[in-house]
């Protein structure tokens, strides 16, 4: 007889028998495996959508953001002490290009009272909400307004009926082309459109307004001649300081009946207030994941109420406790992982494709990827503990005696 | 190979299956364990083969003291030194009969290459060398039992414990079960048979019929004292 030790040890599994032996829920019952699996897909493609939608947003603010600089500031007016609208003084737009470090400053003045209308026979209420604004020709420098079709406002179209249409403006009043033969009713009187702007993110006053030349308003449409919003550019290192003297600059005589503000602020608030929504959204994937997590556990407590005699055949073939539990565990990370796999894949695709719709870079950050894989190995193994220790204890002659 | 001394089980309940059960198996024996339903047979089979322990006695299996084993040195007991087979055959549906046989295999230690490379052995062996790729359901009764069989061969186990083989099978299919279970017994395996079926049971050479958890008769009590005599 031999001795009572020998050489006889419970053996390591190879990796790809715990890979074939976490397989086998799968292979026989793959139905049931999809769909355990769906719910983890739903939480992790929700999640990933969700990051990947705010961060192509966010990286589409910060290319537009870098076209146009964020050295843009602007000034208008406030009101005065008793309330009543306050004007910029008629020589606000040299004193503000006084200014040491400004490079370029342009302005536009809202001119009273003024509708635009495509034809005579639209009803006078109909405004569409558009203003008429007097603009000097270097506005478009200063604003990085861009131009769709046509051209720009120059020396001489400033004087004669000419018009700029902003992006809204020109989509409202049914305008698509400009040239000589296209006109809009500005203030009673025939104005030709020779341009149409792309909208300026800066400047967003100009997409819903018609632009017209400094002197041209003031010939025609009885406009004061005072700037209603004066912009500046400076080198990004002067902003601030610019900043600090431009509303007493504009207006010596009452500084405090200005504001100044810098059109980029509103863009990163924006961002700013995209991530809040963007955290809130992502709790709302976390418990599409949690719902997930909760049905590989279902599906993993069938599984092993169903496998019992499986359970007491690999028993009686020498599988130790650790072994049965190695092999559930496997199949509930593998069921998470499939899940997990295929939702980062769907996830990536709606954030690609709503991307594109929106003419956005579609980014997906590398640690949305990884943290959608730590939370489905996370998941997979918390789903797949109590079944896996369940498995492992059934005695295996219990487990043997089939019903 | 086996040897009980005294081993009782009671489960909880208070049904005694075993009272007082003394028996020895030298290796390379062909044994028949019978008796009518509730005589302990089955519980006969979970002592014998590890898969449960008595509440008091001595068990010893292939050397090894049963008692003094922790729960994953019998799993290590089971996987190298015993074979089972059942009377349900507890093959894996859509697994083809060489990966069953070769997965019997798995919890030995041996790397995938050798596992499958022993299963066609083991397979050829059992007269299913034109079955290999079959799955279970495209096997016929008889066919399935010798697969299992072939399963539980394949590791070469000093020990090979057989829980009513024949009892799911006609009379032909039976019948070429038993014989390949004789054929390694004569290679050298020890097997025991658990059978309710008394002609199964003459058929071999030694039978210990149970009874209410007694061993009632012993029929080769005179030759393994005269063997053991010689023996001496």
């Amino acid at each position: 007889m031999r001795p009572a030790v020998d050489g006889i040890r419970p053996s390591r599994l190879w990796p790809g028998d715990v890979v074939r032996g976490g397989a086998v829920g799968l292979r026989t019952r793959p139905l049931r495996a999809v769909l355990s699996a769906l719910g983890i897909a739903i939480g992790i493609a929700a999640m990933v959508a969700v990051v990947g939608i705010s961060s192509s947003s966010r990286a589409d603010l910060d290319r537009t953001l870098d076209s146009l600089g964020t050295n843009l500031l602007t000034v208008s007016p406030g009101r005065t002490m008793s309330g009543a609208e306050a004007k910029l003084p008629l020589r606000a737009e040299d004193m503000v290009a006084r200014i040491g470090p400004v490079a370029s400053v342009s302005a536009i003045g809202e001119v009273a009272d003024t509708n635009v209308y495509r034809t005579a026979r639209i009803p006078e209420a109909e405004t569409g909400g558009l203003a008429t604004y007097a603009v000097r020709t270097d506005l478009r420098a200063t604003t990085g307004a861009r131009l769709r079709a046509g051209t720009w406002l120059n020396a001489a179209t400033a004087r004669h009926p000419a018009v700029v249409l902003g992006a809204t403006a020109a989509e409202r009043l049914g305008v698509g082309r400009a040239a000589p033969e296209v006109r809009v009713l500005v203030g009673g009187e025939w104005f030709t459109v020779v341009g149409i702007l792309r909208p300026a993110p800066l400047a967003p006053e100009l997409d819903v307004a018609a632009l017209v030349g400094w002197p041209a308003a003031q010939d025609r449409l009885g406009f004061d001649g005072h700037a209603t919003t004066v912009y500046t550019r400076s080198a990004d290192a002067d902003v601030a300081a610019v900043r600090s003297v431009l509303g007493a600059t504009a207006n010596p005589a009452a500084p405090n009946e200005v504001e100044v503000s810098r059109p980029s602020d509103a863009l990163a608030a924006k961002r700013a207030a995209g991530e809040a929504f963007t955290r809130l959204l992502l709790g709302v994937g976390a418990v599409a994941l949690l719902v997930g997590g909760v049905g590989v556990a279902n599906t993993m407590v069938i599984s092993v109420l169903e496998r019992r005699t499986e359970i007491g055949l690999r028993r009686a073939l020498g599988a130790t406790r650790g072994h049965v539990r190695t092999q559930f565990l496997a199949e509930s990370l593998l069921l998470s992982a499939l899940g997990g796999t295929a939702g980062a894949l769907l996830g990536a695709a709606v954030t690609a494709s709503y991307a594109a719709s929106q003419g956005w870079p579609p980014v997906i950050p590398p640690w949305t990827l990884a943290g959608g894989l730590a939370a489905t190995v996370t998941v997979g193994a918390l789903a797949g503990l109590y079944p896996a220790l369940h498995a492992s204890r059934l005695p295996p002659t219990t487990a043997l005696a089939t019903p | 190979m086996i040897e009980l001394t005294n081993v009782t089980k009671t489960y909880a309940g208070g049904v005694t299956a075993l009272a007082g059960v003394s028996l020895r198996v030298a290796a390379g024996e062909l044994v028949a364990v019978t008796g009518p339903s509730g005589s302990g047979k089955s519980t006969m089979l979970h002592v014998l083969g590890t898969l449960d322990r008595p509440t008091s006695g001595g068990v010893r299996i292939a050397g090894y003291d049963v008692g003094a084993l922790s729960d994953a040195g019998l799993s290590a007991l089971r996987a190298h030194r015993i074979g089972f087979v059942f009377q349900q055959f507890h093959l894996a549906g859509g697994t083809t009969a060489l990966d069953n046989v070769a997965d019997g295999l798995l919890y030995t230690g041996l790397r995938p290459a050798e596992r499958r490379r022993r299963a066609v052995r083991v397979l050829h062996r059992v007269g299913l060398g034109h079955r290999m790729e079959h799955r279970p359901h495209e096997l016929s009764g008889g066919e399935r039992q010798r697969v299992a069989v072939a399963r539980a061969a394949a590791g070469d186990p000093p020990l090979l414990l057989a829980d009513e083989p024949t009892g799911a099978l006609d009379t032909a299919s039976g019948a070429r079960v038993v014989e390949l279970l004789r054929e390694l017994n004569e290679a050298g395996t020890t097997v025991v048979v658990i059978t309710h079926e008394r002609e199964l049971a003459a058929e071999l050479p030694r039978q210990v019929r149970l009874r209410d958890g007694r061993v009632e008769q012993d029929g080769a009590e005179r030759d393994r004292a005269e063997r053991d005599g010689v023996r001496a």
